[in-house]
């Protein structure tokens, strides 16, 4: 195939600012960034909150935390379809084939990877710490927001990773979400749908500009944990 | 600790621009009135409903949200009450759908027919003729790669009854040469592409197909080609939540005179891809 055709079918695509296109995009940031906030916002308290914790057990949880880091997005996708489908035990609720089974679908993705890498990154910046912290009169859960605070750049990476995982995921979207144009089609949805419609240049286009675009958040959150390291010192 | 007032900033300044993507730049707020189709691949992936959707919401103000799928996977998702209206193509199973009493009635649309799609090449000397029953039992004869949908969609179904027809077993044939993927149409055609294989496609599909490298229509023409779709609105007997009303106003309109117009007049390079039936007698 015409490598041209591709960057060409790209081009066009940013360019042009189809307004379909630019849903497609927009979906995406959305759906994608409010999981990872979700998972943020639960995931950063829990993993510090299991760093310092000792309890029976806890061994058992790092274990299956680490484990669903490698859960398949698919499998994700059709236990939220299960959930969420009108004969579910959630069908009522009438989410099915919305964004919001979207988000839902990867914050079950994302979560364990916050939560385990929050967890490693805490543990190791407590052991360093923790005499300094209990000094100061920091012990057990207290002192949790100056170690996320102090790991804030280590945990920024941790999202990134969330981020990496939710955006490049198409196996749990696709299910959850129905592929519905205009209303559930993000990125990865179109370009399997472009895939099957056999148009591999505007497949590839839209891979391209999706690869873009992560690099373009990769490179803001690097260059504010920059500026931030230089300022809050 | 003087980063206090800093940590607190950047954590409101990090969740009000998050919030913000999540807010703000969400597409234009989909409109109220809205009912859901589980179709086919066939119908989505040729554009067709690109095409004639916008004149129904312009008409009526619904907006149509489609799931694509096989036709057995569109009638489950029916089933499961996850759609208000289903619009495939495999008379026998959509018979049955009514007969379990998810629907009160099936009504033909519109029909198409099947090609079947082989290499340039030929390896089973079939291309140009007509008879796909006979044309079948030759690939099978030579052993010739055959590519199947295998995902239990009404083409699939249609290539099982054929195979039937000729008298093979696909089910002893599985491996060697019959190749199931389990997948849509547009990547079994692509597949078949990269295999050098035959498949059976609707002929929709395969016009608006553009990855066809050395493939090209081996058999058509035959009577048993013949490709029927029906349109049934999901009973609310059987799933309370299911917009009847509106449902029924997509189904009606699907097949009124205007309806009918708009599917004869969508066409790619020229050609039409389906052909309007409406209230005709077993169809």
């Amino acid at each position: 195939m015409d490598v041209g055709a591709i960057f060409q079918a790209a081009f066009a695509l940013v360019v042009g600012l189809d307004p379909g296109f630019l849903g497609i995009v927009f979906l995406s940031l959305r759906v994608t960034l409010t999981a990872v906030l979700i998972a943020a916002l639960i995931g950063l308290p829990l993993g510090a909150a299991l760093a310092l914790a000792r309890f029976p057990g806890r061994a058992a949880i790092i274990v299956c935390l680490n484990a669903l880091m490698g859960l398949p997005p698919v499998v994700a996708g059709l236990a939220v379809f299960l959930l969420l489908s009108r004969s579910g035990p959630l069908g009522p609720l009438g989410l099915l084939f919305t964004p919001t089974a979207m988000i839902i679908a990867q914050v079950i993705l994302v979560l364990p990877i916050v939560i385990a890498l929050t967890r490693q990154v805490i543990e190791d910046l407590w052991s360093e710490y923790r005499d300094h912290l209990r000094s100061v009169g920091l012990d057990g859960l207290r002192a949790i927001p100056t170690l996320l605070f102090d790991g804030r750049f280590a945990l920024a990476t941790a999202l990134l990773a969330g981020f990496g995982r939710a955006s490049a995921e198409v196996g749990a979207v696709l299910i959850v979400g129905g592929n519905i144009a205009g209303y559930t089609r993000t990125m990865t949805t179109a370009i399997t749908l472009e895939t099957s419609k056999g148009d591999l240049p505007l497949a590839l286009g839209l891979g391209l500009v999706l690869l873009s675009l992560t690099l373009a958040i990769n490179a803001i959150a690097f260059g504010a944990s920059r500026i931030g390291a230089r300022y809050a010192g | 600790m003087t980063a206090l007032p800093r940590r607190s900033l950047l954590a409101a300044g990090l969740f009000l621009g998050l919030t913000g993507i999540a807010h703000a730049q969400a597409p234009a707020p989909a409109s109220e009135r809205f009912i859901t189709v589980a179709s086919t691949t066939s119908t989505q992936d040729s554009g067709l409903f690109n095409h004639i959707l916008p004149l129904f919401k312009a008409k009526t103000g619904i907006e149509v949200r489609v799931i694509s799928q096989g036709t057995g996977q569109a009638l489950d998702t029916a089933r499961r009450g996850d759609a208000d209206v289903v619009f495939v193509h495999a008379r026998a199973q959509e018979l049955k759908f009514v007969e379990e009493g998810f629907s009160t009635e099936r009504r033909p649309v519109m029909y198409n027919d099947f090609v079947l799609i082989g290499p340039k090449s030929d390896p089973a000397g079939v291309a140009g003729t007509r008879d796909i029953v006979a044309a079948l039992k030759k690939i099978q004869e030579k052993a010739a790669p055959f590519v199947s949908r295998g995902d239990k969609s009404g083409t699939h179904a249609a290539e099982l009854n054929l195979w039937k027809v000729a008298g093979v077993d696909t089910a002893a044939q599985k491996g060697p040469w019959y190749r199931e993927i389990g997948q849509g149409m547009g990547a079994a055609l692509n597949t078949s592409g990269a295999m050098g294989a035959y498949v059976l496609s609707d002929r929709a599909t395969w016009i608006s197909f553009k990855n066809r490298g050395d493939l090209v229509i081996s058999v058509e023409g035959d009577q048993r080609l013949f490709n029927q779709y029906g349109v049934m609105s999901v009973n609310p007997a059987k799933h309370p939540h299911v917009k009847v009303a509106d449902g029924k106003l997509f189904a009606d309109w699907l097949t009124s005179p205007e309806g009918q117009k708009a599917i004869a007049d969508y066409k790619i390079d020229g050609q039409q891809l389906f052909f309007p039936n409406a209230g005709q007698a077993g169809a």
